[in-house]
């Protein structure tokens, strides 16, 4: 079959796809930034942030579920979808406890970096200021729930990287939360290691290594250089991995 | 940058009128503030500084612009703020814990009563908490400003780049709305 | 778990394994396990937890996620007595609110909380789908139906003594039908067998274009052609293929698949059958909501009645390798289970969270195979479709929307109950027949439904017009529609599955918004807020449930706005908490009452 017909458009730019992709797939590999935190290209696709949200034929959907289609019409770069973008940020801030100056995370953290990009200015709703625990039990790495965004990144690469089942999301609604594999509940009595897969995987500082808080200074982190776009859509042009 | 420069002060245009105050804050984004260095000259040309911490005056007076660093964390913090709205045309929301509630807010996690008790056992007085009427009684819980009054603008920050703070008073000077741009938006 | 004799005679131990041996030691049946443990247990503590999923060969987090995700499963004990008002709108214009309080208070009891010596427990829950007989509540998981002052004073009284609820009046539990108008569904008396005699003779080709002919849609609310559906099943090569009845009627309002499975149980179950006939399976469930947990002894008795007349079973009917049977599965207090997929998960064992779709469940459901979910309701038209034959049901109705419909009548009506017309009927009618009070708005199928005004009550009930799974609840001249927007607001936020942002976070952010505005704080800015938060919800969020949490709101809004306006402060911003409450704790600790000590909520007063 021709390109012509193994490809659609966002934002009236032409994109190839191989079949079985989805939009956000094919958007990233042609270095069109969606915005996007519970997708990981190592990942299935799991849809659950919906920052990623596009509309597609007039329909409006997550980028990282719907699979790319000949001729697809997608809009993304809209100031109606990144105020949306922006509104689902802002609820992410609220629902937890994000403070980014007391935060080993701040700077190369993909929720700040998104903030930074969508040019959020503040949480604007009310907080919601949950009583969360931090888990410090494990001898390598700290669990902060107060961080955690739902994304379920470390409940997959636990279980599908590392066999282990480390985590999962317990809960309804707002009180979703996540809970660890081990009698006592703490991560420290768990089969969690500093290796694992899970342990790198967090966008935000819910899971982070121990004894190497701010280790980069102020000015060089990962997003003090460059935009998580600039970032991402530079990935995609060197065709590295993230 | 230069826009502030290109409105003429010799004209009869009155100065604006700005005030700034430090609610529960540490005072840093102050600090940030007077980062602008020299080019407070500058904007001393455009503007009168009603309470803020060069006048040391205690009470705001009808105002232009206000801005607030800090989060909102017991009784005299909303006389102050509720004075600031009051008498602030635009009402602008300066750093971490004026826009979240930042540090302070770390303290909504514990129950009010355990905090007081804690931090004054064995401190003379048999434990007790100080209860002169003098001292502002705090709130349950600290809130970020926007939750106790309405604010027009927010630069985050901790503290804010004092680019940020430079690009609202001159954006605010020569009358436009501010628009911070990803690079001078920074939570830390 | 310690050793003790329960009400079944066995030695705890023991009973637990036969629990789990009746299950086949199947993670899949976990919520199963977890429900009949905990009735054995009062409640599963971590030890159980641990014990469970060793024996299971599951990691402990699963168990957690399952075990924290439904309402009726507790992680702490509850109370010997467990009581849970149904908190739905129409059990709220019953008075309900004032006999919680009054419970509350005559046991000293704060909501939720467990009273010191561990009797009993007083909490909301969502509807229990007894709006036509309420106000209800449920204790320990069986319905309670009129209640009334003296009732509640009679309950405590045997809170007190400890009557084991097996032994209370079995007046307080009697469960009235109430069919007020039956068409062709609720008049025919099922024959048994019949319709699946003809189905057979039809062969499965047969049976779908029967149904395909009849245009018989799904009664669940979403109007899905039953025949495309069983035709897409049949179609998908697979090793196995099921047939589910979803009989997790959680819309609020809704309360018609109670009667049809208390009263019309043969002809459901013969519905699955044919289905199953239709489309190659030898399994199916019936997934009951854990509100109905009542009906299971009446539907185990329906299901041993079929498999004695060999309507169930092996060779049913005597058709050689017709093998089919039937396992009713309890809910355990999950709205959202009533979406398909994530009623597929909760049969898995999971919580029921719902799935990206597609795949779709007629390619990939239940054990990710081809999986046929129908409504109660449509099951039972299509014993009728099997009966007259997709011609003549083609007849009746409209043309969009063929056959007959059940309405759930409750509000401010004479006689609240059943009502079956044709599709096509005027709202006018319906409200005529029941005997409306002066009727302001009724909102139809349910939370997530529409809301009309007197200026809509000419409009149908179709598809095409206005479409419903049944709820039909009416409000009379002085309900105030913005407390309905509340009420459903709380709802949403209680049963959303916590999977996707904007639903998770945005209906509690609604919730909390409306609740400023009912306490007397909001202005216009919540009203904007509003504005913006239900349409990122409504375009964002992953199922139905998130994106219809908002629709009653919009509606109100647009259509009854004066119950919002009313209560609006006329500043531009107030906070959402009243401010010198919050000095409450300090001024206790500090033992001060001075000026200083105490602030104005409301702005205007401080200056």
């Amino acid at each position: 079959m021709s390109d012509i017909e193994y490809s659609f458009t966002i934002d009236g730019q032409q994109v190839r796809f191989t079949p079985g992709e989805t939009i956000l797939q094919a958007a990233l590999k042609a270095g069109i930034f969606i915005p996007h935190l519970c997708f990981h290209p190592e990942f299935r696709p799991h849809g659950s942030c919906k920052l990623c949200t596009v509309v597609v034929n007039g329909r409006t959907t997550a980028a990282c579920t719907t699979r790319a289609m000949p001729g697809q019409d997608v809009y993304s770069d809209k100031p109606e979808l990144n105020s949306h973008r922006r509104l689902l940020l802002q609820m992410l801030f609220v629902e937890g406890n994000h403070f980014c100056p007391g935060c080993e995370k701040s700077g190369n953290c993909q929720l700040q970096a998104l903030a930074y990009d969508l040019e959020m200015l503040n949480p604007h709703f009310a907080h919601f200021f949950p009583k969360r625990p931090v888990d410090a039990s494990h001898p390598d790495a700290v669990l902060d729930l107060n961080r955690c965004i739902m994304c379920e990144l470390c409940v997959r690469a636990s279980r599908d990287v590392d066999g282990k089942n480390v985590f999962a999301l317990a809960g309804r609604g707002l009180d979703s939360h996540l809970v660890v594999d081990s009698k006592s509940g703490k991560l420290g009595d768990s089969t969690f290691a500093a290796t694992d897969k899970a342990a790198s995987v967090c966008p935000v500082g819910a899971i982070l290594p121990k004894g190497k808080g701010f280790a980069v200074p102020i000015g060089e982190r990962v997003y003090d250089k460059e935009s998580i776009r600039e970032k991402v859509v530079g990935l995609a042009d060197t065709g590295a991995e993230p | 940058m230069n826009a502030i420069a290109d409105v003429d002060t010799r004209s009869a245009v009155r100065k604006l009128r700005v005030a700034t105050t430090s609610l529960g804050g540490c005072c840093g984004c102050h600090m940030s503030f007077l980062d602008i260095d020299e080019r407070i000259i500058q904007l001393a040309e455009h503007v009168d500084f009603d309470r803020c911490p060069l006048t040391d005056l205690k009470h705001c007076g009808p105002c232009d612009i206000g801005i607030i660093e800090g989060a909102v964390c017991n009784a005299e913090n909303v006389h102050v703020l509720r004075e600031f709205r009051r008498n602030c045309k635009v009402l602008v929301a300066l750093g971490a814990c004026a826009v979240t509630g930042g540090l302070p807010a770390l303290r909504n996690r514990v129950d009010l009563d355990d905090c007081l008790t804690r931090v004054y056992a064995g401190r003379g007085n048999g434990g007790a908490v100080p209860n002169d009427p003098e001292l502002p009684l705090l709130l349950d819980s600290v809130f970020p400003i926007n939750e106790v009054v309405r604010v027009d603008y927010f630069v985050p920050g901790c503290p804010p780049p004092e680019q940020a703070i430079w690009k609202l008073l001159s954006d605010l000077i020569v009358g436009h709305m501010l628009r911070l741009e990803d690079k001078l938006i920074r939570f830390d | 778990m310690s050793q003790s004799v329960g009400d079944d005679g066995l030695p705890l131990d023991q009973a637990v394994e036969s629990i789990l041996l009746r299950h086949q030691r199947d993670p899949a049946c976990l919520v199963q396990i977890l429900r009949e443990l905990q009735d054995r247990l009062d409640y599963i503590s971590p030890r159980t937890v641990q014990q469970l999923a060793a024996k299971l060969e599951i990691p402990i987090t699963r168990v957690k996620s399952t075990l924290a995700f439904y309402s009726f499963l507790y992680d702490e004990p509850r109370g010997r007595y467990r009581i849970l008002f149904s908190d739905n709108i129409t059990d709220r214009m019953l008075g309900s609110m004032a006999l919680y309080r009054h419970m509350l208070n005559r046991l000293k009891l704060e909501p939720g909380e467990v009273s010191a010596d561990g009797l009993v427990s007083v909490a909301l829950t969502s509807c229990t789908g007894m709006c036509d007989q309420g106000p209800a509540l449920l204790v320990n998981n069986r319905a309670v139906t009129r209640l009334t002052p003296e009732r509640i004073d009679e309950i405590i009284g045997l809170i007190r003594a400890q009557v084991p609820v097996s032994a209370w009046p079995a007046a307080y539990f009697k469960v009235e039908d109430n069919i007020r108008r039956a068409d062709l569904l609720l008049n025919t008396e099922w024959v048994p067998g019949a319709a699946l005699q003809t189905a057979i003779e039809r062969g499965p080709h047969g049976v779908l274009a029967e149904l395909k002919q009849s245009n018989l849609r799904g009664r669940g609310g979403a109007g899905f052609t039953t025949g495309i559906k069983w035709e897409a099943a049949r179609k998908t090569p697979a090793e196995a293929r099921w047939v589910v009845c979803n009989a997790d009627e959680g819309e609020p309002g809704t309360f018609k698949d109670r009667v049809l499975l208390q009263s019309y149980a043969g002809s459901i179950f013969e519905g699955m059958i044919i289905a199953a006939y239709t489309i190659g399976a030898k399994r199916g469930f019936l997934y009951l909501r854990g509100e109905y947990t009542y009906l299971l002894p009446s539907l185990e008795a329906t299901l041993a009645d079929l498999r004695r007349r060999n309507l169930l079973g092996e060779d049913i009917c005597g058709v050689e390798g017709f093998d089919f049977e039937i396992d009713v599965h309890v809910g355990a207090g999950a709205y959202v289970c009533g979406e398909e997929t994530a009623l597929i998960e909760s049969l898995e064992g999971k919580p029921g969270r719902p799935r990206i779709r597609p795949p779709f469940p007629v390619s990939r459901g239940y054990r990710d195979q081809p999986t046929v979910v129908n409504n109660v309701e449509t099951l039972c038209k299509v014993v009728e479709v099997m009966l007259r034959g997709g011609a003549w049901y083609k007849g009746q109705g409209t043309r969009q929307s063929t056959g007959t419909k059940i309405l759930s009548v409750s509000g401010d009506v004479e006689r609240p109950g059943l009502y079956e017309y044709p599709f096509g009927v005027r709202v006018a009618q319906v409200l005529e027949d029941a005997g409306a009070i002066e009727p302001r708005a009724v909102q139809i199928s349910g939370a997530s439904g529409t809301c009309l005004t007197r200026r809509e009550f000419g409009r149908r009930i179709a598809f095409e017009d206005v479409p419903t799974a049944g709820s039909f609840m009416v409000f009379g001249k002085g309900r105030d529609l913005f407390e309905m927007a509340q009420n459903f607001a709380h709802f949403f936020a209680h049963e959303s599955c916590g999977f996707c942002t904007p639903c998770r976070v945005g209906t509690s952010l609604v919730a909390s918004i409306l609740d400023k505005i009912g306490d007397g704080h909001g202005t216009e800015y919540e009203m904007n807020e509003l504005a913006f938060l239900s349409q990122v919800i409504r375009s964002a969020s992953q199922c139905g449930l998130g994106q219809a949490s908002c629709n009653a709101l919009t509606d109100t809004i647009q259509k009854f706005r004066g119950d919002y306006e009313r209560r609006l402060r006329p500043i531009d911003f107030e906070p959402a908490f009243d401010l010198d409450a919050a000095l409450g704790k300090a001024r206790a600790i500090t033992g001060r009452d001075d000026s200083g000590a105490r602030l104005s909520t409301r702005v205007d007063i401080d200056q």
